[in-house]
């Protein structure tokens, strides 16, 4: 049996179909939509959370999650923050490093507890969602700080989350980079391909000799690092923060993985495909005003989308398993 | 309870262990308090505090027969929030409160049956339906009731959820979730329905070849969640005389929390009413107590937060223990939860 490796799924095909629709009826609306600018805060805005999005898949595949993503992301901005406001001229490398290096600490929190005390993923990271925020706030009110300003942060930063490079906008790049490097990982690599055995069936995944705790903890680091990135890009992007940065940016990441076509039950799923779904999302948001909807419909929106896309995947599931039924009753007679 | 269904002694003496512990933190709870802080043991702030807690009480007894069944709804307090919306947009629409009321519950009741439709009728997961409608739910309030604060209703119906019983300390709401409780410990313990979900809990498949309706039984378990996160939504709207689309937003966490604290199995099939209402009076004085030593909200929420993880721990840590130096994998428990 021939098998060639096509550059986009079935699903994913949907998800640019569905974003061509929306850019195309938008823009009939408004043409200032897919202007230059549009376009530069489209991707900008869809970076950030794809960033989140591309960790969150490496999570979902292997049967977990990370309700905790929108407060260790407030946490590594504030962090950002703080750091500027301890010393004003702190070179941009050494802000990236320790926002991810606390992401990754905060990832780690989450895996031991997953991997090694087997708790569920779901209520670990409910839990750390809100002890994560927690310490979020409590640490703006030790300091005194409770917002930190872009006056406050050095110009090379900001200039760093703004920047473009031959006209892309460099938060688009770094997340472009990330979502290649998952990719290849998780196509490739001998690593990535037990993430999906061991979502598909950790028993078996376990038989077969795959350190499964080894790896979950593994990816609950990398996908907590990558929040940690997002969250310092965000800081740079932005450049007004407080303690309550991210706060709901769960709804929004679980909905960009699973319209993505990010199996929720794990086991099967591209980075690809939820880079898709957060660009998908972005754009729904960007659209919305100007097709005359006001902007507070949009967690109902991301949470609409969330049903909507596993309510879609089960009638295609159910169709082809009916179909390969009926293919096998026909054969056998 | 938990002899006719337990795998064995280990899990009742566990569970005899689990709901003797929550019952002496309670009492050190109250006693430290009580001794530490002026006027927490106060007949007034005993009142404050139960009746601050009715609304996370009536949400963890909407959670329990969910959990029970090894489901989940975190889809709770967005219910609330929406029901608290509906009741502003209608109040300010001008219609009689007498009226709200009837129609508040059974909107509760519509979204539950949403969640059902969606986790029994089509198979979905219910983690993330739960957290789908969380956002939906969430985001109709503001649909309904944008971000204003609807307040004014009307001063006859608020002693509903302010008033105290005559000639004792206990307010009516806390009453109210007394008997919701009894209710629930009824139904939950003593009954074949009872008897139903900790058999779902315990294996879905087993208790379908055991004649069990497991689909209706799980939806029926959805709609009353629905219907009394609406009750809830009715109190906290009263008590606070205030309508907005953000009421009650995080706490599914503060139910989750008190749920899972309360001894009953994330996994299903296991637990009691007695310990869930345990960890809600232990939370209730913990949360007063720490309110009046100035502790903010949010290492409140904190403190909410490792009580969640801790009491998924520590069965883990004791099964751990115990199993040591016995045949290894005798106790298997599943590790995922979806």
């Amino acid at each position: 049996m021939t098998w060639r490796r096509r550059p986009l799924s079935g699903r994913e095909l949907g998800i640019v179909f569905a974003l061509l629709v929306l850019v195309a009826v938008t823009t009939a609306v408004n043409p200032a939509f897919l202007g230059a600018q549009g376009l530069h805060d489209l991707f900008l805005n869809a970076s950030i959370l794809t960033l989140l999005a591309v960790g969150q898949t490496l999570l979902v595949i292997t049967r977990n999650i990370d309700l905790s993503v929108g407060s260790t992301m407030g946490l590594t901005a504030f962090l950002s923050g703080q750091i500027y406001v301890a010393d004003h001229d702190t070179p941009v490398i050494a802000v990236l490093v320790a926002g991810i290096a606390m992401g990754a600490v905060c990832g780690a929190v989450n895996g031991a507890l997953v991997a090694a005390a087997k708790v569920p993923a779901l209520v670990v990271t409910l839990g750390t969602l809100y002890v994560f925020r927690g310490l979020d706030y409590g640490w703006a009110s030790l300091t005194g700080t409770r917002q930190v300003n872009a006056d406050q942060m050095s110009g090379q930063f900001l200039a760093f989350g703004s920047g473009s490079v031959l006209g892309v906008p460099r938060l688009t790049l770094i997340a472009i980079v990330v979502l290649v490097a998952v990719n290849y990982v998780l196509r490739t690599m001998r690593s990535g391909r037990e993430l999906y055995a061991i979502g598909s069936n950790p028993h078996a995944a376990r038989l077969a000799g795959i350190p499964a705790g080894k790896r979950i903890l593994a990816v609950f680091v990398v996908s907590g690092a990558l929040v940690g990135l997002a969250g310092v890009l965000h800081a740079a992007y932005f450049g007004t923060i407080n303690a309550s940065v991210g706060s709901g940016e769960e709804l929004a990441v679980v909905a960009a993985v699973v319209v993505g076509g990010v199996a929720i039950f794990g086991g099967s799923g591209t980075a690809m495909g939820a880079a898709l779904g957060a660009l998908l999302l972005t754009t729904i948001t960007g659209a919305l005003p100007i097709l005359g909807v006001p902007a507070l419909w949009q967690r109902a929106v991301d949470g609409a989308a969330l049903l909507l896309s596993i309510s879609l995947d089960r009638a295609v599931m159910a169709r082809l398993a009916s179909r390969l039924r009926r293919e096998r009753n026909a054969r056998h007679g | 309870m938990g002899e006719e269904l337990g795998p064995g002694r280990q899990l009742t003496r566990a569970l005899v262990r689990w709901e003797t512990a929550l019952i002496v933190l309670c009492v050190l709870v109250f006693v430290l308090g009580a001794v530490s802080t002026a006027g927490f043991a106060d007949r007034d702030n005993i009142g404050f505090l139960l009746v601050d807690y009715t609304e996370v009480a009536l949400l963890a007894l909407a959670l329990l027969p969910i959990v029970l069944t090894g489901e989940i709804d975190l889809s709770v307090a967005s219910v609330l929030g929406f029901c608290s919306a509906l009741t502003g947009a209608l109040w300010d629409a001008g219609m009689s409160f007498e009226a709200i009321v009837p129609v508040v519950l059974l909107t509760g009741a519509v979204l539950g049956a949403v969640n059902a439709t969606l986790v029994v009728g089509l198979g979905l997961p219910s983690l993330a339906v739960t957290i789908g409608t969380l956002g939906l739910y969430r985001g109709l309030a503001y649909v309904v009731l944008g971000d204003r604060a609807v307040t004014g209703f009307p001063e006859s119906y608020r002693p509903l959820a302010t008033a105290v019983v005559p000639g004792t300390f206990l307010p009516l709401p806390t009453l109210a979730v007394a008997g919701c409780a009894a209710l629930a410990a009824v139904v939950v313990h003593a009954t074949p329905l009872g008897r139903s979900l900790y058999a779902i809990g315990l294996g879905k498949r087993t208790a379908r070849f055991s004649g069990i309706r497991v689909g209706r039984i799980k939806s029926g378990a959805y709609v009353v969640s629905g219907a009394l996160a609406a009750v809830a939504s009715v109190v906290y709207t009263l008590r606070y005389n205030s309508a907005r689309a953000d009421n009650g937003s995080g706490l599914e966490l503060v139910a989750v929390a008190a749920v899972l604290l309360g001894g009953v199995s994330i996994f299903g099939g296991r637990g009691t009413v007695a310990g869930v209402v345990t960890a809600l009076l232990l939370m209730a004085g913990l949360r007063n107590l720490l309110f009046l030593n100035d502790v903010t909200n949010e290492i409140q929420n904190v403190i909410n937060g490792l009580l969640l993880i801790v009491s998924v721990l520590v069965p883990v840590v004791t099964d751990l223990v115990s199993t040591r130096g016995r045949r290894r994998g005798a106790v298997r428990r599943p590790t995922e939860i979806r």
